[in-house]
């Protein structure tokens, strides 16, 4: 039993369905097995695709034959790179707004000349069933040139690497832009470093000068992979207009259409994306893979296919996080005011441009007030899966090294880290390493509520336990929004919206329509629209969807409203000056006697003036920055390196908890994510670039019997661009618990720990070594 | 004037200058005032193919990053800076 509250919201306003907790409108559905996933898709004379993938991490591609594949029985189309769009290599730009190289997603759908990682789709199978798919692949006929890998990014800068792509543009000019391939007629050499930018602020050598302490320090990190439950899968088929429908789980059905529409060389209008349910993203079904291909195999083969990948298959070849090496420099007073930093990040991206090294050095010192300080960072392609975005991409490892070397400092000071961490807090108008000045954000509140809280007094004794604390920052996204609301007669509301629901945003997003409305969250019936049904929405991610969404939900209640208020003033023959709008009813503002309920003039709106819809487009700026601080104590088993998180506290910046218990379930989520990425996830890959750990079975992924209960505090310090306070709430959460539990180790062990994972294999060779006189591993 | 802030990457064409006063009403207005006075960071940061920022480019009005890029109203005393934009997971 608890002797303590687990779960804390700090609220600072309350409203009638903004900030309850009503069930969540799919809960139902989704725990009775009636919900939809995109592998659920099954269509008359439906095909099942198969893709052939590379063995090699690095290779040339010299012949491909697929006649014997193509004869076997049952087998009714295969496609190869051959069969794909061939777009530029120059950074092109979606029409609304997102970034993407073509041809490098191009090239990862299906390999183009080379194979740049081992799993790197080579060819694909449709079939009358996946067994006969997975037949013909092995009758594939691929002559391969065996190139040398390169697999880590230090070694990839070197001058004599290995060139993953012999003609890749290296932005190490005055350019900030993303990397692309160079002009044909560009004699400069290739290189596998895609992107060096850098931030400078103030002077960071004057600063280091007025410092009485610094610390230096070094750490890296290496790939791991989300870990969603539901694999990728796209379904797709083709109509006699030459239209395609795509039924794919992603993070966007805009991504899709946008996507599979120019790697098969049609107009977007001429594809219908359909979101299924999602089972879990986390920045990872931003991108795809299958839905182009099986596009490409249904038009030949005439009919619908459908294609899934298998586990390895995820782990193989659609996109973890990087891998990184991060160095970090501080110094401050004796008085614990920071005086300067520098950082240098190098991050791999996989086979392709595009690490999130921007957002780890974007967000690295951005929950400090530092005057002086230079962040540079370099993007380095290495033959691995290109990486994809995982929450607050970028961050966490950033915050392993910065807030590892903010311990190091309080210890050097003998200062409190909360207390260090209050003297050198970021608050409103605060100059960013970056340059701006930081909006309003709660990060003096969230380190004062942590400093309250009972877990940070609770004594922690015995051998082998210690405690750790860690901020992290993430900077918030957001993105145009659709939402269109149908009036029934009956005062219930149809509620489509464009952003697929990963984390109960069905609910957080019909609270706000609710809340102005003043009906309950239950008579609104939220679905996800598919795009010939809803306007354009960005992606979900970037943990916007309540901010930008719940922006459209908001302005298409508003519509409802003031539509209502013109039927109520045609009903009764007054302005609809002369009427308001308070607390789901409408009321004459003189006289008492002319009073409607929301219901009421519902059941009344075709002879009013017809159907009564509510719509909104939007594209809400201001989504306000995440701040988080997390409280960890643990205990390690000498003999086995074993650790057991005896207890866990996140605090975190919410702005307004529209569904606080979806808000800490987005923390104890991403604290869980954290924890698995602090102590036991990697990609293990061995000498030849293959993943030897690509199950489950072998990679490790914390369970709820490695957790226990994690604690959170919600803190509300309302985002003033959002009618609710609202800001995002499911990235930083993961950003601290890697340096929480490093500082943690420290405080138990004696030792730093600067390499992740801190597996029980480096803890105990961290034991080792301090018997023999070091203290840094 | 409104004044941009300069990356550090693109502090070489501007002889060092990491702060510049421009002329500009708009974000558009901004760069093209600023192409004048130092040749080169137009192309850098405007793409005219699609007329709008170049890919990967975000502008940043007064703290907030703008979700109309080019078309992004900028005051007499606003601060403009031009950071890599980050995608959200």
């Amino acid at each position: 039993m608890l002797d303590y509250k687990p779960n804390i919201v700090l609220s600072n306003q309350e409203y009638n369905v903004v900030g309850t907790r009503p069930i969540r409108p799919d809960g139902a559905d989704k725990v009775t097995g009636k919900a939809n996933y995109s592998a659920d898709i099954n269509l008359p004379g439906m095909l099942h695709g198969k893709v052939l993938r590379s063995p090699h991490a690095h290779a040339i591609i010299k012949s491909i034959d697929t006649s014997r594949a193509e004869a076997l029985p049952g087998v009714r189309a295969v496609v190869t790179s051959a069969d794909i769009q061939k777009p530029s290599g120059r950074a092109s730009e979606l029409a609304e707004g997102a970034m993407v190289n073509y041809k490098f997603l191009s090239d990862n759908v299906l390999a183009d000349g080379k194979a740049l990682y081992k799993g790197h789709a080579i060819a694909a199978v449709a079939a009358a069933n996946p067994h006969v798919a997975e037949e013909a692949l092995k009758l594939i006929d691929v002559e391969y040139e065996v190139l040398s890998p390169v697999m880590d990014a230090k070694e990839a800068m070197k001058a004599d690497a290995p060139l993953v792509h012999e003609r890749l543009a290296g932005m190490t000019t005055a350019a900030i832009r993303a990397g692309g391939v160079l002009d044909d007629d560009d004699p400069t050499n290739g290189t596998n470093i895609a992107n060096h930018f850098e931030f400078r602020l103030g002077d960071p050598d004057e600063g280091f000068s007025q410092a009485d302490v610094t610390v230096e320090k070094e750490v890296s990190t290496v790939a791991v992979h989300q870990g969603y439950i539901e694999p990728h899968c796209g379904t797709a088929q083709w109509h006699e207009d030459g239209s395609l429908t795509v039924w794919s789980s992603s993070q966007g059905q805009f991504t899709v259409r946008d996507y599979t529409a120019r790697l098969v060389g049609i107009p977007v209008s001429k594809v219908r994306a359909i979101p299924m349910e999602i089972g879990g993203g986390f920045g990872a079904k931003l991108t795809m893979y299958m839905e182009p291909v099986a596009a490409l195999l249904a038009r030949k083969a005439n009919a619908p296919v459908k294609m899934a990948m298998s586990r390895t298959e995820v782990f193989e070849a659609s996109g973890p996080t990087s891998g990184t090496y991060i160095s970090v420099k501080l110094g401050a007073t004796r008085e614990g005011k920071l005086t300067a930093a520098s950082a240098s990040l190098i991050f791999e991206a996989g086979a392709f441009p595009g690490s999130p090294v921007p957002g780890g050095a974007q967000c690295m010192m951005s929950a400090y007030d530092i005057p002086n300080a230079y962040i540079e960072g370099y993007d380095v392609v290495v033959n691995r899966p290109k990486t994809s975005a995982y929450r607050a991409p970028g961050s966490p490892a950033a915050a392993f090294a910065m807030e590892t070397a903010i311990d190091e400092l309080c210890e050097k000071l003998e200062m409190d880290p909360i207390e260090f961490r209050l003297i050198n807090s970021s608050k409103e108008g605060v100059r960013r390493v970056t340059g701006p000045l930081m909006p309003k954000v709660g990060f003096i509140e969230t380190l004062e509520a942590a400093k309250a809280h009972p877990h940070y007094s609770q004594p922690l004794e015995g051998p082998y336990r210690g405690r750790g604390v860690a901020s992290g920052f993430w900077g918030n996204n957001t993105g145009p929004s659709s939402a269109v609301a149908l009036v029934h007669p009956d005062g219930k509301i149809s509620l489509t919206e464009g952003s697929p629901d990963i984390g109960g945003t069905r609910a957080s997003v019909s609270q706000q329509m609710a809340e102005v409305l003043g009906i309950p969250m239950e008579d609104i019936n939220p679905q996800i629209g598919d795009t010939d049904s809803i306007g354009f929405t960005s992606n979900t991610g970037g943990s916007g969807v309540t901010f930008k969404t719940g922006f459209a939900a908001y302005t298409a209640a508003q519509d409802i409203k003031q539509q209502m208020i013109e039927r109520a003033a045609k009903l009764w023959e007054v302005s609809p000056e002369d009427v308001e709008y308070e607390n789901g009813a409408l009321q004459h503002k003189s006289d008492p006697e002319l009073r409607l309920t929301f219901q009421q003039l519902a059941a009344r709106q075709t002879p009013t003036g017809g159907p009564i819809v509510g719509r909104a487009g939007v594209n809400p700026g201001g989504a306000g920055p995440a701040i988080a601080t997390h409280i960890v104590d643990l205990e390690v088993d000498p003999d086995t390196g074993k650790v057991t998180i005896l207890r866990y506290t996140a605090l975190q910046d919410a702005g307004k908890a529209i569904h606080p218990s979806y808000v800490e379930g987005q923390i104890q989520g991403g604290v869980a994510q954290g924890i698995g990425w602090a102590l036991n996830e990697e990609y293990f890959v061995n000498d030849q670039g293959h993943m030897v750990n690509s199950s489950y079975l072998d990679y490790r992924m914390p369970t709820s019997l490695d957790l226990p209960m994690l604690d959170t505090v919600v803190v509300e310090v309302a985002n003033p661009n959002h009618p609710f306070g609202v800001r995002g709430v499911g990235e930083v959460c993961i950003v601290p618990p890697m340096a929480a539990i490093s500082n943690a180790l420290y405080d138990a062990l004696g030792v730093r720990l600067n390499s992740l994972p801190m597996n029980p294999g480096a803890i105990l060779q961290a034991l080792w070594e301090k018997e023999n006189g070091a203290n840094q591993i | 004037m409104p004044e941009v802030w300069i990356p550090t990457t693109m502090q070489s064409l501007t002889g060092g200058q990491h702060r510049v006063q421009v002329e500009g009403r708009t974000v558009r207005q901004v760069i093209n005032n600023l192409d004048r006075e130092f040749p080169g960071v137009k192309a850098i940061l405007y793409d005219e193919e699609e007329d709008d920022l170049q890919t990967g480019i975000a502008v940043i009005v007064d703290g907030e990053a703008s979700q109309i890029g080019l078309l992004e109203r900028v005051q007499e005393t606003s601060e403009v800076h031009f950071l890599p934009a980050i995608g959200g997971g």
